[in-house]
């Protein structure tokens, strides 16, 4: 698991954390590279939304160092954590169902000048035309797909060097998950990085460029997408057997 | 005409009907509609930490009393009531960012007891501590201000003075919630970790929430004193902040009429049951329960309660006849 500092955005090193009296997060280490979609997997309680939680300063680390950019940022709220170009799809349903797609949108960017996220609004816009559609639409009246798509619109406002998303296809028919995954795939080739945690393995590993598997909250196995793809040990694997074996 | 040109023309009419209310009132009547507006302007406060915000306060007749003792206190000194009320709502402000605190770690009904207990030491406050308040005795002969050489000392002119400040704070919470501040407390009223995960400040517009609340409460208190002339700690009592729930539950929490049907309500309708004598609390307090059972969301929920039950209908007949 040798990894290249200088092609790594995220790195965790040696970091334990996780929920008052629960360890998740076993001294793990990990990288995630610049304009690659990183797959997290792993069974349930692996620690893989841990990880995306402790990255963006949802949870403090109790030791250990995660680094972004080359800089420590154990201790970082999401807000800093934003402004420095991270942003963060959380599981499910993120939006605020009684208010607008557009009053939505602006959430994500309370922090920019008025003008500034005038503009991001309508670079958003375009990247999904669909919402332009639905711009004063309440955001609970929204398909599942037109949900997603305006949760990412709305973490892409503060134009994010990486994008945390954390299970993109709960609950979406696999036609609108195909949709996510080739955006996820857009953004990245964009120069963009994204860190996703998905279930649905097999069609997450066909759109990401390299697979981290977490077991017990350490690293278990770091692979080509492609080539974990051909493993014929890859349910085992999703399904919680040893990853080393 | 489209929806916000009615609501426009509305509200001109119903302003004006309230400029020319005192030509058609006897003292009482004017008192009571000065009241209202009183009223209307700390339960607009409450609306924004309970409707809006989403959070739980039980202490907002104490910022009320906060207010109308710094007004009283003040004008007693030789203080000008134009000095006093911004002195009152600045105080609020602080006191409420200082009992924000506790939303910041508590929520849902311990957020509320802890309020609650804010509520009755402020109110042991204005009891014991005599040589301030007056203790029970209160503070009497507070005087109502001048404008310019003009005496607002007549219940009319006081009017007037209440409703151009009911006005203006109305139109400062309408830009402020027009503004992404609104967009923020709405986010932390529907889910606090997923507005965090957008970057809201939650710390701060949970503090925001609690301190602008507050200073509504202290902008009614400072209006209050001069129109009651008289003040001691009995009107600013933990039932007072019940009722103030009670007027943004009613109206409507989270809507911006809300409180201005709520307050009428709880203020004014007690008055027009009064020809049932003993039973006017029974009949109020039965109507209010009857009200939370079929109108949750407050009287403003009317229209979106009755759609929502048609189109429930409507699909429950669509599924018998397949």
């Amino acid at each position: 698991m040798a990894t290249n500092p200088s092609s790594s955005l995220i790195e965790f090193k040696s970091v334990v954390a996780g929920y008052t009296h629960l360890t998740i997060l076993n001294e793990l280490t990990l990288d995630a590279r610049r304009g690659e979609i990183t797959l997290l997997i792993g069974p349930n309680g692996a620690g893989k939304s841990t990880v995306l939680k402790t990255l963006f300063g949802m949870l403090t680390p109790r030791s250990g160092e995660v680094r972004f950019n080359g800089e420590t940022i154990n201790g970082r709220t999401p807000r800093q954590l934003l402004a420095q170009g991270m942003a963060f799809v959380p599981q499910g349903r993120n939006l605020f169902g009684s208010l607008s797609v557009l009053h939505n949108l602006e959430l994500g960017g309370l922090q920019l000048p008025r003008q500034v996220l005038k503009d991001r609004i309508e670079e958003v816009m375009q990247l999904f035309p669909r919402l332009l559609q639905r711009i004063d639409q309440r955001a609970a009246s929204l398909s599942g797909g037109e949900q997603k798509q305006l949760e990412i619109g709305r973490a892409l406002l503060v134009r994010p060097e990486v994008l945390l998303i954390d299970e993109p296809s709960i609950g979406l028919a696999p036609i609108v998950v195909q949709d996510v995954m080739n955006l996820l795939k857009n953004l990245a080739q964009s120069g963009k990085s994204v860190l996703m945690v998905e279930q649905n393995v097999r069609t997450a590993l066909k759109y990401a460029d390299r697979a981290l598997a977490l077991e017990m909250g350490r690293l278990a196995l770091d692979q080509p997408a492609a080539q974990l793809l051909e493993d014929p040990n890859l349910n085992r694997l999703f399904l919680g057997g040893s990853a080393k074996s | 005409m489209s929806w916000s040109k009615l609501h426009l023309a509305a509200l001109v009419v119903g302003v004006l009907a309230l400029a020319v209310a005192p030509a058609f009132l006897k003292t009482y009547g004017l008192y009571l509609l000065t009241l209202w507006l009183v009223y209307i302007v700390a339960a607009m406060g409450l609306n924004l930490t309970v409707g809006y915000a989403g959070l739980k306060s039980l202490a907002h007749a104490g910022f009320m009393g906060i207010g109308a003792y710094t007004v009283a206190i003040a004008m007693k000194a030789g203080i000008s009531f134009w000095v006093a009320t911004p002195l009152a709502v600045v105080i609020c402000f602080l006191f409420g960012l200082l009992i924000g605190f506790p939303a910041l770690r508590v929520q849902l009904h311990y957020l509320g007891f802890a309020t609650l207990g804010f509520n009755v030491l402020l109110v042991l406050f204005f009891r014991n501590e005599e040589w301030l308040t007056g203790g029970t005795f209160g503070i009497q002969n507070i005087k109502r201000p001048e404008l310019f050489g003009w005496s607002l000392n007549g219940n009319a002119a006081y009017f007037y003075l209440v409703l151009a400040v009911t006005v203006i704070a109305a139109a400062a919470l309408a830009f402020l919630l027009r503004s992404p501040w609104g967009r923020a407390f709405a986010a932390l009223r529907d889910n606090p970790i997923r507005a965090e995960s957008t970057g809201v400040n939650i710390t701060a517009y949970t503090l925001m929430s609690f301190a602008i609340g507050a200073a509504y409460a202290g902008i009614a208190g400072a209006l209050f004193a001069p129109l009651v002339n008289f003040i001691d700690p009995s009107p600013f009592g933990v039932g007072t902040s019940l009722l103030f729930l009670l007027m943004v539950v009613v109206g409507g929490s989270g809507r911006f009429y809300g409180p201005v049907l709520g307050s009428a309500i709880a203020l004014l309708l007690p008055e027009y049951l009064r020809f049932a004598k003993d039973w006017y609390l029974a009949i109020f307090g039965l109507s209010v329960v009857l009200m939370m059972i079929y109108l949750p969301g407050g009287l403003l929920s009317l229209k979106s309660t009755l759609q929502l039950a048609k189109s429930k209908r409507d699909a429950k007949l669509k599924e018998a006849a397949q």
